[in-house]
């Protein structure tokens, strides 16, 4: 390679040849020679490569200028030029007019060059400005956007699929609390209709005091449910000596020894208070209707007091009953 | 001397006209440039050498830069444009490191 340069100086010996196609290529570096025709028309190589750069600089609004003021010193040179090169584009090289010569292609040179300086610091402000898309070319800039748009489907794809879960998630999360306050709520009413739960509010208080003989479990059973039928959602029972025993509905009662009341198998001695929660009228009037509790109590000497109690209290509590056998159907 | 003087105008004139490269021109334009660096750095060697034609500087000047330019064209339309500009720049950034090396032994003889 050094070889090469050695001999010709400056790498490319065969000048013009490839330069004719490439006319419509969008060639930047030829604008100097456009001024030159004006002068060096005759200038063999310049001369074939001038005509597309010509039509080619028109966007190049600077150029003209600064090749004049290149080219204007020597001007009066230039007009001598013709002869000189004729002559050596005829072939018959190394005349007379050396000086002149020297002079044209001086001018040429430093059209070049100053067009060299020229393009090359607009080239360096123009990849500083923008050095990211402005050195890129038009093939890589498609590629970077193609792929910029697939990446965005990408995590489009992504945002929705987790907004997707993140809502699944809510909704789980929002039923899932809606089944809880539910189960709670049941479990709630459940447990006071089991007994395993204490429960206040509006409700009796029935007291039975024996008269002639003793309150008969017969008794206490009616009027117990004459309370279930009139609405009564909690009950307990307590005797004499203050034991208590919550009403469910699988509590029995039997006629214990001495006028006692065996509730659930707990003995209990009178007076017996019923504390029923419920609604107090209708229960009164149940307690109270024509050959009813009350009546067949005081018909056989007792009596009954029925109170109505803003917060009847139900704490008496049954213990949960094991299930052996029934399992829940699910 | 007048070369230096020109490239120092052409730098100001750049500098100070701040022109917009144009779109259809800007996959060329470095290109053309590194090509003309090469043609100046050739003409410098020769003229150490004592070998510098106008001339042929000229010429070769003009010729490098329109083959370059020609070659990312022709790559461009065949689709291979970033390579092959690649390509140019690598040859004739080689080409330059040789002319600055011959330029530097004839400063230096080293």
């Amino acid at each position: 390679m050094s070889d090469e340069q050695t001999e010709t100086g400056t790498g490319w010996p065969q000048p013009a040849g490839p330069g004719r196609p490439a006319g419509p290529a969008g060639e930047p570096d030829p604008r100097p020679d456009a001024p030159d025709p004006d002068e060096l028309s005759p200038l063999a190589p310049a001369g074939p490569v001038e005509e597309p750069d010509r039509d080619e600089r028109s966007g190049a609004g600077a150029e003209p200028v600064e090749d004049v003021t290149v080219a204007l010193p020597t001007s009066d040179e230039a007009a001598g030029e013709p002869a000189g090169d004729a002559g050596e584009a005829g072939g018959s090289g190394a005349s007379a007019s050396v000086r002149s010569r020297f002079s044209a292609a001086g001018v040429m040179i430093a059209a070049l060059l100053a067009l060299l300086g020229f393009t090359l610091v607009v080239q360096l402000k123009t990849t500083s400005t923008d050095p990211t898309s402005g050195a890129t070319r038009q093939e890589d800039l498609v590629r970077i956007l193609s792929d910029l748009d697939a990446r965005e489907n990408r995590l489009r794809q992504d945002i929705a699929s987790l907004e997707e879960s993140q809502r699944q998630l809510r909704s789980g999360e929002q039923g899932r609390q809606a089944a809880l306050d539910e189960a709670t709520r049941r479990a709630d009413e459940l447990g006071i209709l089991a007994g395993t739960l204490p429960a206040t509010g509006p409700g009796l208080s029935v007291r039975f005091e024996a008269g002639g003989k003793p309150i008969s479990a017969t008794r206490v059973l009616d009027a117990v449910q004459e309370l279930r039928g009139a609405g009564a959602e909690a009950m307990q029972i307590s005797g004499g000596d203050r034991a208590t025993a919550r009403i469910i509905a699988s509590t029995y009662f039997l006629d214990g020894e001495n006028g006692s009341l065996v509730v659930d198998g707990r003995r209990l001695t009178g007076p017996y208070t019923i504390t029923v929660i419920g609604d107090p009228a209708t229960m009164r009037t149940a307690l109270n209707i024509p050959g009813g509790v009350v009546a067949s109590v005081q018909g056989d000497g007792g009596n009954v007091i029925v109170e109505d109690r803003e917060a009847a209290e139900v704490s008496a509590l049954h213990a949960p009953i094991k299930l052996e056998h029934a399992r829940p159907v699910s | 001397m007048i070369a230096v003087l020109a490239l120092l105008a052409g730098v100001v004139l750049g500098v100070w006209l701040d022109p917009t490269v144009p779109a259809a021109l800007q996959p060329y334009l470095p290109i053309a440039v590194v090509a003309a660096l090469d043609a100046v750095f050739g003409g410098v060697r020769a003229k150490l050498d004592r070998i510098f034609d106008d001339k042929q500087f000229v010429v070769s000047f003009i010729s490098n830069v329109l083959v370059a330019a020609l070659i990312v064209y022709l790559g461009d339309q065949l689709g291979v444009g970033g390579q092959l500009s690649t390509g140019v720049v690598v040859v004739l950034g080689v080409r330059i490191f040789g002319n600055v090396a011959a330029i530097r032994r004839h400063l230096f003889r080293a």
